[in-house]
């Protein structure tokens, strides 16, 4: 056992599991929310030439999708840091 | 120089770069040949997960299937791209943390059973095999149009290359040439896509361009345009396509959960030295993947416009034949672009409805993208080249799943546990051989079914590995009967409806005779379902899965001490 007490596994891992589904519920959002339930209301937005949600749809999803990965990476790192778990250097 | 000097120098000097970085990453142990030692820095690992990932279909087909399919093409994009989010945080870290080699043994460690061993293993080299014919007909098909050599003699060229760094340099000769192949492969790419944005557009970035006014001065939006044309030549609007909103969800998350669950993407994350690092790869190689794949719906609608005025001409009356540019005729050579003048006015004329003339495979329109924007020889002879590198790379990190499964998974943790490292080693060279042998035979002979089986690579990897990962990392509980039921139960789903739809009864594949609506390419996420609900339903009845495997999981939900479980 790497952490200090049981409780503080329970944390860090509810900590990681908020995170985690919080991510997940923007990553639903962009892609299947916007880019295709919602695609038809939000087609009637338009954003430069695009309509909005062709949009999401064919580039916006992803550049969400790059973000989430290193917003996730940049917030687990400081998780592993405050209980104590990250790898040596 | 002309076009052929130009392709035969750079694919040369990209093949001659390729078995230089081969002989210089030698594998000396098994460690090296499965993991590459474990010590790539995250960058380079991102750039090779990128190139392993984007295949020929990625660089050749997908812009031109976009072109085609408008709004639906969005399931490819947003499919092949989001399921690394579930990668990076779902998968990668744990699997990391892990620290063994491939998905097998994970599998078969995590549920304390060779029997659960045995299904992954199947399941990797079914979806391995499957795929790899597909990328060596990718490489025929670019020699044959560009070198113009036959075919065979094209896969067998290609095959020798792969087959030298792969059977050399195992997982550290394979990792090392794909960081050279992904920049081969996007400047192949990126070029032809920046000159045609200025000459459509006027925006020298294309995901911009995309969105821009055209440049002939009308202050027409490009999409605005592609929708009116469609409309005026009987297609859907480009930017709403043709599949029904819950077909285009269903095949969306497939994808996305197949790509999460395919064996050749996740042993890369074995490869870099701590679990920090593989979170950090995965994103880097996302960002790699997302150059190509946010250019690519550019292309496709660049290329959709310039494709109908070239053949339509700008008054849409139709051009005729004998003044048409010189790549239709290049093209028509090869048959992927054939005209049957049915109203014998000697003009070409594309559309969607009955006055249609042209039949154009969908494959040429990144290939001869460049020819019609008029660019010089050396591009159109760097897309061959990146063809070809995109084609290479995706089949090597293939080909080592399927030599891998059969040394490690097989042998050494199954049939033959005594074997030492060498002649483990030695296996996996002789496995590698083997199945460069085999993907060369389905290259040359191709079984009519390639393009069918690739909706089954992703349904298998989404109704049998993604459960089953997810399930051994975030469910302590779940035991061996649980999720081996739940595997079987899945993949025999999946593979009950695609082979119904695909190969018994082929003629009912319609909407009307679909479950819910859902095609074969999107019914693995309803196969994960299953895996799902079966797998909890046997483990509420079996009981929970031993102490020494929930400390197992536990231990898998940190970091701290990644550097210890790397080895045997």
């Amino acid at each position: 056992m790497s952490f200090q007490t049981d409780e503080h596994a329970k944390d860090y891992w509810k900590e990681n599991l908020r995170l985690l589904v919080t991510l997940l519920v923007i990553w639903f959002a962009v892609s299947f929310g916007f880019g295709i339930l919602l695609v038809e209301p939000l087609n009637s937005i338009p954003l430069f030439g695009f309509k909005l949600g062709f949009w999401f749809a064919q580039q916006g999803s992803m550049y969400v999708f790059v973000a989430l990965i290193f917003v996730y990476v940049a917030k687990m790192k400081a998780l592993d840091r405050k209980y104590d778990v990250h790898e040596d250097d | 120089m002309d076009i052929q000097t130009w392709t035969f120098l750079l694919v040369g000097l990209s093949f001659a770069l390729y078995i230089g970085i081969a002989i210089w990453a030698r594998a000396g142990t098994t460690k090296e040949f499965y993991v590459a030692g474990g010590g790539i820095h995250p960058v380079a690992n991102g750039m090779a997960t990128a190139a392993d990932w984007m295949s020929a279909a990625s660089f050749i087909s997908m812009a031109g299937l976009i072109s085609f399919m408008g709004y639906d093409g969005g399931v490819y994009l947003m499919g092949w791209t989001g399921g690394y989010v579930l990668l990076a945080l779902c998968l990668a870290p744990y699997l990391r943390k892990f620290g063994k080699f491939t998905v097998p043994d994970f599998i078969g460690d995590r549920y304390y059973s060779q029997t659960a061993r045995t299904v992954a293993v199947i399941c990797a080299i079914f979806i391995s095999f499957t795929y790899v014919a597909g990328q060596m007909r990718g490489v025929g098909v670019v020699f044959s149009r560009f070198l113009e050599v036959d075919i065979v003699t094209g896969v067998l060229l290609g095959m020798c290359v792969v087959f030298f760094y792969a059977v050399l340099g195992g997982m550290k000769g394979i990792t090392y040439t794909q960081v050279a192949q992904y920049c081969v492969l996007i400047f192949a790419y990126l070029v032809p896509a920046v000159f045609i944005s200025i000459l459509v557009t006027g925006n020298p970035v294309p995901q911009l361009g995309f969105g821009d006014t055209l440049a002939d001065g009308s202050g027409t939006y490009l999409l605005e345009k592609l929708d009116g044309l469609s409309a005026e030549l009987g297609f859907t609007a480009y930017t709403s396509g043709t599949k029904s909103m819950i077909d285009v969800f269903f095949i969306t998350f497939a994808l996305m959960v197949g790509t999460a669950g395919l064996p050749h993407v996740i042993v890369r994350f074995f490869t870099v030295p701590k679990v920090a690092d593989a979170r950090r790869s995965a994103g880097w190689a996302l960002v790699f993947i997302a150059i190509l794949y946010t250019t690519a719906p550019a292309v496709a609608a660049f290329a959709r416009v310039n494709m109908i005025e070239t053949i339509n001409g700008p008054d849409s009356m139709g051009v005729a034949h004998a003044s048409a540019p010189s790549w239709i005729s290049n093209w028509e050579k090869t048959g992927l672009i054939t005209w049957e003048d049915k109203n014998e006015d000697g003009r070409m004329f594309y559309s969607g409805d009955d006055r249609n003339e042209m039949n154009i495979d969908r494959d040429i329109i990144v290939m001869a993208n460049p020819e019609i924007a008029n660019l010089p020889a050396w591009v159109i002879a760097l897309v061959a080249a990146g063809g070809v590198a995109a084609a290479l790379s995706t089949s090597a990190g293939l080909l080592l799943v399927i030599s891998t499964s059969i040394s490690h998974d097989l042998l050494k943790r199954n049939l033959m546990p005594n074997i030492s490292d060498k002649q483990e080693l030695m296996y996996a060279r002789i496995a590698a051989g083997c199945g460069i042998a085999v993907a060369a035979y389905l290259g040359i002979n191709p079984p009519g079914f390639v393009a069918q089986v690739v909706a089954f690579a992703f349904g298998l990897a989404a109704s049998s590995f993604f459960p089953a990962i997810i399930l051994g990392i975030f469910y302590k509980k779940m035991n061996k009967e649980g999720a081996i039921a739940g595997m079987l139960s899945g993949i025999g789903f999946t593979t009950s409806y695609i082979i119904y739809f695909k190969f018994i009864n082929p003629g009912a594949n319609m909407p009307e005779n679909w479950w819910f609506g859902i095609s074969p390419e999107g019914i693995g996420t309803l196969g994960m379902v299953v895996n799902f609900v079966v797998a909890f339903a046997v483990q509420k009845m079996t009981g929970e899965a031993p102490d020494h495997i929930k400390e197992l999981v536990e231990s898998l939900r940190y970091p701290k001490g990644s550097g210890e479980a790397q080895g045997h």
